[in-house]
């Protein structure tokens, strides 16, 4: 089997020769010759096969010929010059960006193009007095980079990126490195001539430079003590927080009434540390978000027919949130429905997985009513809408309030956990020694207490949940598995039960087992089936056709279909019907019972009006599920909670291990609630779905994740996404995190330890500023050192499994 | 040794320089893509080569695309 040359599939049905190369599509050979008629050949010498096929787009951005909806879209625009910024999902190598960056080579009104690999934007400065947005649009999707427009992109946010976290970092960064050299001589010589004669101004430089240090970069410790202490809580800032202010103080008060030389150089090493992990922490996946709802599923427009007063209709693209009740729509084929609506012409087949769960498309008469988010699969439909976006059946899902409240902040973290003890401590031992310091040798009591708060600032505890879950987010981005941010980890290490989602989650998207039962076909009967099911569109005539011989197709005499039926098909005096067993038409109605109890999608087959049998369809079930189940119900409980019906009841029960509770026809506020009870009797639960449906339980629990077939196309919001190739080794993770926790208990422990040496010091009056400026990075990089060290141990198997695929 | 005044004052001001060098960079974007452009450093030659003669590549199509 050859490869296309483009795109590098397979070809399957059909090998175009072209320039003595193979192409599997026109679609490939088209942007081929695009590319070649401009010089661009050089696309194919970067990378193996690094087209995209592109898609059939006819009519698909008409909207953009509506003036208001491109004004939106638009960055920015003077008339001449305009600015435009595209999301592209299918960006994934080098190629890519070098032909999205020479667009001016296909279009020559394109000023400049520049990419964004990681998050897969292009943003295009072109001049609008030589063409247009629409013509830009469909000129990338001519070559395969069709660029994503949703609802989302009407909304006109400000592009803001916080970059404070850098600033502060830099801030400590160049005031640490600069007081670390100041502070070097006096670290050996005190005495030396003149060094004493310098000291001074030694001195204030530092001072000069921690100022910004202390005001700046650490304010955050500042503002989270203050805001822990005001709703009673001890978190690590508190004694972070206690440790800056003391450095800073008694440091200032040492040069001036002339002590000493302060401790600066730990004061900026501690908070550029400190920064340090947080910024450590920080792993984004910029072209990843986790903060979707159903404006980016949404289509920015829609074509709305308007009826003038002589009766002719027109159509106009119109923008979707300006759509009114009692509207006319068009909706064409393969596009969704953005409002709930009547049926009025068209044969409807409905495909509601995405909202429900349901796996099979419904069909729907005229008269009928259609939710949004369902998305034609056969033809053109005209609809009357019942209501507009804001209020339809699933965007209300939206208005629940878990949506309103931010998961984040609620619970308490093991590092705040710890530190409510420690404070205690800490200041215990501080005024318990200064105590006996002042019965003892008053002069030193004011030494001692400070040398106490500073040494047990817990620089070390606050690095290492930071660090261990900083790294392990890394490799289980590696290994495909997506998190939103480090604290999901500590989260899911809890988790006691597990809730999931079955259409999309469960079952793969992409195949189906179709298996036979009844008399077995004729070579006749095979090819003439074949040659109907090439006829029709429907979703399970498509998939039966992918699994039929296709050798020798017949030109049909005769062939009708009746939507949500079947079909008839005539040819060389041979007939055949393919459909649902009513439209069949046979007389075992034993058979039917079973089938209409089982509720199993069939496909009913009869030739020469004599029945042969059906082709039954049966979900197929992802790698390893039956595995994961097994490991899961261990010690966690397991659920499936679907949308759809319980016509898959036995065989999830003959697959899953017993005692796993299966949940059928949940509708998305019933997952939610569901969810919630489980929460109020003291679950920690983490859901796995995959579709809008699930939106609100994945929000509602503790840790939501997002199974995807493929990670650009876009999820619902929730704290994680797994790519569905990895699905098996979920249990892994779950297991990891549970061991970073332990990790995280055994650095507070060599922390502590670093802490009582430091104690030590400063009980007894000899904390000497070369000796904090020693133990303070020595016990961060040995913390640093030993998480990284121990979650890489940890990780072994799943980093063994990465190079065994590479 | 007073010297040591115009020197620490010039140490100071050089690492003032690069600190605001650093924020300006910072500021102007150049770290919210780290990946991009060290790819896109990579493709400057080949724009220059295909440039001169548009009518002559029709021949070199084939070849140097294998």
């Amino acid at each position: 089997m050859t490869n296309c040359f483009h795109c590098g599939d397979p070809c399957v049905d059909t090998v175009i020769e072209h320039k003595e190369k193979t192409f599997c599509c026109h679609g490939c050979k088209t942007v081929f010759d695009i590319l070649q008629e401009s010089d661009l050949g050089y696309y194919y010498d970067l990378d193996e096969n690094p087209g995209i096929s592109p898609q059939e787009i006819e009519g698909k951005f008409d909207f953009l010929d509506n003036a208001s909806i491109v004004e939106k879209l638009l960055e920015f625009d003077n008339g001449t010059t305009q600015i435009v910024s595209f999301l592209i999902p299918s960006i994934h190598c080098s190629s890519c960006i070098w032909v999205l960056e020479n667009l001016n080579k296909l279009n020559s009104a394109v000023k400049t193009s520049q990419v964004n690999f990681p998050e897969k934007t292009v943003r295009i400065t072109f001049s609008a007095e030589n063409t247009n947005l629409k013509e830009l649009v469909l000129l990338l999707s001519r070559i395969g980079y069709e660029p994503y427009i949703s609802l989302e992109n009407s909304e006109k946010k400000e592009k803001h990126i916080d970059r404070s976290l850098i600033y502060k970092l830099g801030v400590a960064g160049f005031a640490f490195g600069n007081v670390m050299f100041l502070s070097f001589p006096e670290y050996f010589e005190v005495q030396e001539f003149w060094l004493d004669q310098f000291k001074n101004m030694f001195r204030w430089l530092m001072f000069a430079f921690s100022v910004p240090v202390v005001f700046y970069s650490g304010r955050d410790y500042f503002t989270s003590a203050y805001k822990g202490l005001r709703s009673g809580i001890l978190n690590i800032d508190v004694p972070i927080a206690i440790g800056i202010a003391v450095l800073f103080i008694r440091s200032t008060l040492e040069i001036i009434m002339d002590w000493g030389t302060g401790f600066f150089d730990s004061l900026t090493g501690l908070i550029f540390f400190l920064l340090l992990g947080k910024f450590f922490q920080q792993k984004t996946y910029s072209y990843l978000s986790f903060e979707r709802d159903y404006k980016s599923y949404f289509p920015i427009a829609v074509t709305r027919l308007i009826k003038n007063k002589k009766g002719t209709v027109k159509e106009e693209q119109a923008e979707v949130y300006k759509i009114q009740k009692g509207d006319r729509l068009l909706i064409r084929n393969n596009e969704l429905l953005p409002v709930d609506a009547i049926l009025i012409k068209g044969n409807a087949l409905i495909d509601y997985s995405f909202v429900t769960g349901e796996a099979e498309p419904v069909s729907k008469q005229s008269g009928d009513k259609l939710y949004a988010g369902g998305k034609q699969q056969n033809g053109i439909l005209e609809v009357e809408v019942l209501k507009p976006v804001e209020q339809s059946y699933l965007t209300q899902l939206w208005s629940n309030e878990v949506f309103s409240k931010d998961k984040t902040g609620i619970f308490q973290s093991l590092t705040d956990s710890i530190s409510k003890r420690f404070t205690v401590a800490v200041l215990s031992i501080a005024f318990l020694s200064t105590l006996f310091w002042m019965v003892v040798d008053p002069s030193k009591a004011f030494n001692v207490f400070t040398a106490v708060l500073i040494v047990a600032c817990p620089c070390a505890i606050a690095l290492a949940a930071p660090f261990t879950l900083g790294n392990l987010l890394r490799i289980f981005g590696n290994n495909k598995f997506y998190l939103k941010e480090a604290s999901i980890i500590e989260q899911m290490a809890k988790v006691d039960m597990v809730v999931f989602d079955k259409t999309g989650t469960l079952t793969t998207n992409r195949k189906n087992t179709i298996t036979y039962e009844g008399t077995e076909l004729t070579k006749q009967e095979k090819q003439l089936l074949t040659s109907t099911l090439r006829a029709s569109n429907h979703p399970l005539s498509r998939s039966l056709y992918d699994i039929l011989d296709k050798h020798n197709i017949h030109t049909l005499d005769q062939f009708e279909e009746e939507v949500g039926k079947g079909m008839f098909a005539e040819a060389n005096n041979a007939t055949i019907k393919v459909g649902s067993f009513t439209y069949v038409k046979n007389t075992s109605e034993k058979q039917q019972q079973l089938l209409e109890e089982h509720k199993k999608t069939t496909v009913h087959i009869s030739s020469n009006e004599e029945y042969k049998g059906c082709y039954v369809f049966e979900n197929e079930y992802r790698y390893g599920v039956a595995e994961v189940f097994e490991e899961l119900s261990k010690n966690k409980e397991v659920t499936v909670l679907s949308g759809d019906n319980d016509g898959e009841r036995e065989r999830l029960e003959r697959l899953l291990p017993s005692g796993t509770e299966l949940i059928f026809n949940q509708k998305p506020g019933n997952k939610l609630e569901f969810i919630k009870k489980c929460q109020q009797s003291g679950k920690t639960v983490m859901m796995i779905g995959d579709g809008l449906n699930d939106a609100g339980a994945l929000k509602q629990s503790d840790v939501g994740v997002v199974i995807s077939e493929n990670i650009n196309v876009f999820s619902p919001a929730c704290d994680g996404i797994l790519d569905a190739s990895v699905f098996k080794n979920l249990v892994q993770y779950i297991t990891l995190s549970q061991k970073s926790i332990k990790i995280i208990k055994w650095a507070f422990l060599l922390s502590l330890l670093y802490n009582l040496v430091g104690l030590s010091f400063a009980v007894t009056g000899h904390l000497k500023p070369v000796i904090a400026a020693i133990l303070m990075p020595l016990s961060s990089i040995s913390i640093v050192v030993f998480t990284t060290l121990f979650t890489q141990y940890i990780s072994r198997k799943l980093r063994m499994n990465i190079n065994k695929q590479s | 040794m007073s010297i040591i005044y115009v020197l620490l004052s010039i140490s100071v001001l050089v690492a003032i320089v690069f600190f605001i060098a650093f924020i300006i960079s910072v500021k102007k974007g150049q770290y919210d893509d780290t990946y991009t452009p060290s790819v896109r450093m990579l493709f400057e030659d080949e724009l220059v080569k295909e440039e001169p003669s548009i009518s002559k590549t029709k021949e070199n199509k084939v070849n140097s695309n294998i």
